[in-house]
């Protein structure tokens, strides 16, 4: 076993990690629910986390390789019962159905938008092309990061 | 009618989701999200040839291993062979399935189960079993399942309900109505054509995974992801051969389902895990394993032929459809059914039509349930001669489809002749707007400026194409859903339903309708759903049905509510001496009022009701069941671009306009639609399962297994048109499946108005069509 320290959000957390475990499997195990399992081959984009400011697919990630490292899932976009304009934005726009990719969905939207304020709507599926869906045809999905960006934008002023 | 609609409060409005925050929050909801102390983890091990006996199996080793709780085989499982399928009782599917078998037949049948303390456990364990498998031929298309003297897939005589065994047919249909051979002598114009589509998965984000455990009285729970949770308890309880009061089935949030999750596959193997080891067990399809050993769509053949008089008004139509149902028959005869009773009636002007085809055993992957259900393969076929009979008559392929179809008022023999496995219900359509769909759509693609022009930009050659859809709304005269309601003091309601929420927002819209007729804003109503203690009971989601059959029963119940809540409320209004008609009394903005303006709220009659007077718990429960399927309608334009020098396709624009009857929420109506011509325009352009010459699946992952992402989804344009359908709840009928069956005619007839070449095999790579343009 290996012991890694992780801040996951906001919270710094030690571990015993298997060599072979994946930063999904740990982040699931230590109940992170929002992570969620599609393909546990990057191609799906349904267990996306920010790392250290970038979103990866925690499902090609060893646990071992991301020690000391910082994770945000989507419970952490959520602060004192009050929703992240992502997740308002994504709710509001009707940009969710089965809501089972949706976390990743947030995640990648909160890096896309953390580097990029005011992406175009090509930027915004370049962005998120790592995300499959197959309730929506994404239609909804890229109004709903247009909208969290003007959110978020507005915020900040 | 549009005055009924004006007068809605919630319904017709983009309401949130009424699971929407804890989805976006991602909140522990689906089944695999809740731990359990000392839960199994589950591995099935799966048959490495496509058809073979189990000569025997050694499973000492794997049971030796530290932390392997239990393996199952066929030697020490229950032996009743039951149908997979998730359908009503009686199963028009046959019996042909054994949970594990002594025979396999697909690469990936299943041959036993090791349950572990831990997944690498399982899984190392699996790897320990020894098999002696007797290697049998085996039949990998449908003309190899049909030859003379071929391998029989099903030889075993303890299955019930196969058509015809010994020549690997699970199911035949044959129907007419008129005559075909006079007709199409008496047509001026006869076109033919056959199409040919491919194996293709619905690839749910959520893999198949079930959660089963014991309650503290000893009863099994099955918290799994389904379309059928009630299906699955009666299915389970018969595999398993215990009482359905045994079992409770929980479904939680659902990460999609597409028609895969209309299947009990993992219940069975779970729950006995569970009650051998009284542990609980966990089973999680890889996304292989979905590939492989979970349900496709019917791969099929249709031919059809078309006769017309020189006007363009159809004469005689004929179709004739042959299905593969890989290794087992579940939906082989109704998806069958669906492919030519969802499409024939549009065309009702031709008074002589012949249906027939059959359903055959291979030994490939098992299809099942797939959005669209059949129609989708008849379709294809249907709209692309409509293309070719309108040249040939040299009318516009829009006005084409204009004379010959189907319009309120009208019926079809077809309803009748063909329902689902049997016989069909008389229908009479109250509700159409296709005429309108299709005036849409050509002004918004702009068919006039476009069709046959042939645009060139360089090696790029422009095309526009169309096509028209009907499906329907449930199963008439065999779906059921119930519902029920209870009122709460502060003038809320629970609403309890069995209708089946796969991400589709039936929650929402079934909270909708009872908000609407009860008078309240959808924030008091308190919606519960799919588990088999607590809900009434619903056949679940599938065939289009939860919006109007379901959607019936929450609007009935509601109104019995709301007769409740008048009785009482007539009563305290009267204030002892006048006497009010209770039919004067309107309920609404969570008040009951008078026509003179007297009026007592909600929570006070229901604090009237439960603690001050004659108390009683106001609810009540009601069905719905309907002897209709209205269709909902569907006209479809795309333009598209092909470049001649390397066959690429792209969509530049892409139309759908469709009447669904009443919108109960706009924003959940256009994702479904947006949704299905999504998957179908992935599956006309780049999803295929490809066999290995020895039956295996060669791309099981969805990297090979290539489903539209962001970046290349067209434009698209959907628009609902206004439209009431008279038997439906609020006037709604079904939106969910239609869209899919769009994009394979409509592209198909794009293609050719660009580049003159028919393709009649899916999916339209750039491959086919440059090798169909070297051909030309």
């Amino acid at each position: 076993m290996i012991n890694i320290t992780l801040t996951i959000n906001g919270e710094k957390r030690q571990f015993a990690v298997s060599p072979g475990e994946t930063l999904l499997e740990l982040l699931r195990r230590e109940g992170y629910k929002s992570v969620k399992k599609g393909c546990e081959s990057g191609d799906c984009g349904a267990c996306t986390v920010v790392l250290n400011g970038r979103a990866v697919t925690s499902c090609i990630v060893f646990a071992a390789k991301a020690d000391g490292g910082t994770v945000l899932t989507a419970e952490g976009l959520e602060s004192g019962g009050v929703l992240h304009p992502i997740q308002e934005a994504f709710l509001e726009e009707g940009a969710v159905q089965c809501g089972y990719c949706t976390p990743g969905m947030e995640m990648a939207t909160y890096d896309l938008l953390s580097h990029n304020p005011d992406p175009s709507a090509q930027e915004i599926k370049e962005a998120l092309s790592g995300n499959l869906c197959r309730c929506t045809g994404y239609v909804k999905q890229v109004k709903a990061v247009k909208t969290a960006a003007k959110k978020l934008t507005k915020e900040a002023k | 009618m549009n005055e009924r609609k004006r007068d809605f409060a919630t319904v017709g409005k983009s309401e949130l989701k009424v699971d929407g925050r804890g989805l976006v929050t991602g909140k522990p909801l689906f089944t695999a999200d809740i731990d359990l102390p000392d839960t199994l983890y589950v591995k099935i091990l799966g048959s490495p040839h496509a058809h073979a006996k189990i000569v025997s199996i050694d499973t000492s080793a794997a049971e030796a291993m530290p932390g392997v709780a239990l393996v199952l085989t066929h030697k020490n499982t229950p032996s009743t062979r039951y149908t997979t399928a998730g359908q009503g009782f009686p199963e028009p599917s046959p019996y042909d399935t054994r949970m594990f078998d002594t025979k396999v037949r697909f690469v990936g049948d299943r041959v036993a189960a090791v349950a572990a303390d831990t997944r690498e456990i399982a899984e190392a364990a699996v790897k320990a079993i020894r098999v002696t498998y007797e290697k049998l031929p085996a039949v990998l298309s449908i003309d190899e399942s049909q030859a003379e003297n071929a391998p029989v897939v099903h030889d075993e005589d303890d299955s019930k309900g196969i058509y015809d065994a010994k020549r690997n047919i699970v199911a035949n249909i044959d129907i007419l109505a008129g005559d075909v051979e006079r007709g199409f002598a008496e047509s001026d114009v006869i076109v033919e054509t056959t199409c040919e589509t491919q194996y293709a998965q619905h690839t749910p984000i959520e893999p198949h995974v079930v959660l089963s455990y014991l309650a503290p009285d000893d009863r099994l729970v099955l918290r799994t992801s389904t379309q059928v949770p009630f299906h699955v308890r009666r299915i389970v309880a018969y595999a398993l051969g215990i009482p359905v009061h045994q079992i409770r089935v929980i479904k939680p949030r659902v990460g999609g389902g597409f028609g895969t999750k209309q299947e009990i596959l993992l219940e069975g193997v779970a729950g006995l895990v569970t009650l051998r080891t009284r542990r609980p067990a966990l089973i999680e399809m890889t996304r292989e394993e979905e590939f492989v050993s979970s349900r496709t769509r019917h791969p099929m053949r249709v031919r059809v032929k078309l006769g017309a008089r020189k006007d363009g008004i159809l004469n005689a139509l004929e179709m004739e459809g042959i299905s593969n149902t890989g290794a087992y028959g579940s939906h082989g005869l109704t998806v069958l059914s669906n492919t030519g009773s969802k499409t024939l009636p549009l065309y009702n002007k031709a008074p002589n039509v012949h249906f027939y085809g059959k359903a055959v055993y291979t030994n490939l992957p098992v299809p099942g349930a797939y959005r669209g259900y059949g129609a989708t393969q008849g379709y294809f076929p249907l709209e692309v001669a409509m293309d070719e009979l309108a040249e040939k008559l040299n009318i516009d392929p829009v006005k084409l489809r204009r004379i010959n179809h189907i319009r309120a008022g009208e019926t079809s023999p077809i309803f009748v002749k063909l329902g689902e496995g049997r016989e069909g219900v008389e229908q009479i359509i109250e509700s159409c707007e296709l005429e309108k769909c299709i005036d849409i759509g050509t002004e918004r693609i702009g068919w006039a400026q476009k069709h046959g022009k042939k645009i060139r930009e360089g090696s790029w050659v422009h095309g526009v194409g169309m096509s028209v859809h009907m499906q329907g709304s449930g199963i008439p005269e065999i779906d059921m859903g119930a519902a029920t309601i209870k009122m709460n003091e502060d003038g809320s309601f629970n609403l309890l339903i069995g209708a089946t929420d796969l991400g589709t927002g039936s929650d929402t819209i079934l909270g909708q309708i009872a908000a609407e007729v009860l008078g309240v804003p959808l924030e008091k109503i308190i919606v519960y759903s799919s588990d088999t203690d607590l809900t009434p009971f619903d056949v679940g989601a599938y065939a289009s049905s939860t919006t109007y059959v379901s959607g019936t029963a929450v609007k009935r119940a509601a109104e019995k509510v709301r007769e409740q809540i008048i009785d009482v409320a007539s009563e305290m209004l009267a204030s002892g001496m006048l006497n009010i008609d209770p039919s004067q009394l309107t309920v609404a903005d969570e008040q009951v009022r008078t026509p003179d303006g007297k009026s007592v709220t909600l929570a006070k009659v229901c604090e009237q009701a439960m603690y001050i007077k004659d108390q009683f718990q106001i609810g009540a429960t009601a069905s719905g069941l309907m002897h209709q399927s209205p269709p909902p309608f569907m006209a479809s334009f795309a333009e598209i671009a092909v470049d001649t020098e390397t066959g690429e396709l792209k969509i530049l624009n892409y139309v759908v306009v469709a009447d669904c009857g009443t919108v109960i929420n706009p924003k959940m109506a256009e994702g479904q639609v947006e949704g299905a011509v999504a998957n179908g325009i992935g599956y006309a352009l780049t999803e295929e399962m490809q066999f290995s010459p020895t039956g295996g699946v060669r791309n099981p992952n969805l990297f090979d297994y290539k489903i539209l992402g962001m970046l290349d989804m067209p434009p698209l344009d959907v628009v609902l048109v206004d439209s009431y359908e008279p038997t439906g709840p609020l006037g709604a009928k079904s939106i969910a499946e239609i869209g899919i069956n769009a994009p394979l005619p409509t592209l198909a007839n794009a293609i050719y108005d660009a580049i003159g070449v028919r393709l009649t095999r899916t999916p339209f790579t750039p491959e086919k069509i440059l090798a169909a343009l070297r051909e030309q």
